[in-house]
């Protein structure tokens, strides 16, 4: 075997194959809710689809799963907090000014 | 006893002189984990960066979301989905062309490389019949940009502002071209790559520029992701 012996796994291309189908199917999920009408939950469902796709993404492709190093997971939860920070205080600004 | 010495130090002076580690590492994995956490910084601006334009646009689409929606309805999703679907499948060629690295499987290595070029170059190529389409119809913001009598969705003889509508297209052009001039970088580095890997580079035990390309090149799909239902299905039913 030439495999060489890291992360003592056997083969991840069983995972990478299902996570590439889910992430496909995702889409085609997302593109047909789309077309139903859900009122106000349209966007709540479009967005935790492209969420779990993410997810998935970095979890199994940029294998922040079984990434061994504390400092880098400190890094990518500080990241989507910020993000949440920016999303959130800018819309409950947003939400609660009274326009003219 | 000289003897032994002498072979445990040319041991680790082999060891030291492995060409891919840099004097300043102690050890492989040392340097790959640096690397890697360096990407992932930069990736938190990057994240920071398309973050104040989701903004931007999330605090529009709600002030003017019956716009937004006649705006986004005039788009083709159908396009939009088949570059999700090619960004897809580059991310998984991504993946395979590092696998194939650690499992020193060049030729594998090199087409997965090749194929990655070909799904970003067939994205941007989409991109252009995307914004060709937008061009002719008028909906490019300035000047020329016209979107008189479009029926808001589902409420039949309301009709969409204009001025709201070009909004909404300002953010289509700037957030997909700056997602466009992503996948450029992006094709940029995995040219460099490819030319890496055919020199033969690229080793089980060293193989660090593909992962963090690599990171890059998901890092940019992640992004495509949200873009696809928040421009192209905001309010498709009828």
């Amino acid at each position: 075997m030439s495999a060489p012996s890291d992360h003592s796994k056997s083969s991840p291309l069983a995972t990478y194959f299902a996570v590439w189908a889910a992430l496909l199917f995702g889409t085609f999920l997302t593109y047909e809710v789309a077309k139903i009408d859900l009122g106000p939950w349209n966007a709540a469902v479009a967005l935790t689809i492209a969420s779990t796709k993410a997810l998935l993404v970095a979890l199994f492709f940029m294998h922040i799963k079984g990434a061994h190093e504390r400092l880098l997971k400190l890094v990518v939860i500080t990241t989507i907090a910020f993000l949440i920070i920016l999303l959130t205080l800018s819309m409950a600004d947003y939400a609660t000014r009274v326009w003219n | 006893m000289p003897d032994s010495q002498i072979v445990v130090e040319t041991a680790t002076h082999a060891e030291a002189h492995n060409p891919a580690l840099l004097h300043h590492f102690a050890e492989p994995q040392q340097q790959r984990d640096a690397a890697s956490l360096g990407m992932w910084i930069f990736l938190a601006t990057e994240v920071m960066f398309f973050g104040g334009l989701f903004c931007a646009y999330l605090i529009y689409r709600t002030w003017y979301f019956a716009d937004f929606a006649a705006a986004s309805t005039s788009i083709n999703a159908a396009l939009g989905g088949a570059n999700t679907a090619v960004l897809i499948c580059s991310s998984l060629t991504v993946v395979l062309a590092i696998w194939a690295a650690q499992t020193s499987r060049r030729a594998l290595m090199l087409l997965m490389l090749v194929l990655t070029m070909l799904f970003g170059l067939s994205f941007l190529g989409i991109k252009g019949i995307e914004y060709h389409d937008k061009f002719v119809e008028h909906h490019v913001p300035g000047a020329s940009f016209s979107f008189e009598h479009q029926e808001v969705p589902s409420h039949p003889g309301q009709y969409a502002n204009p001025r709201h509508a070009e909004i909404f297209f300002a953010l289509y052009f700037i957030m997909t071209g700056l997602h466009a001039l992503h996948m450029i970088v992006g094709l940029g580095i995995f040219a460099w790559l490819l030319w890496m890997a055919w020199k033969g580079h690229f080793t089980p035990e060293y193989h660090t520029p593909l992962e963090i390309g690599g990171l890059y090149w998901h890092f940019v799909d992640i992004v495509w992701i949200y873009l696809f239902p928040l421009l192209y299905l905001i309010d498709r039913h009828k």
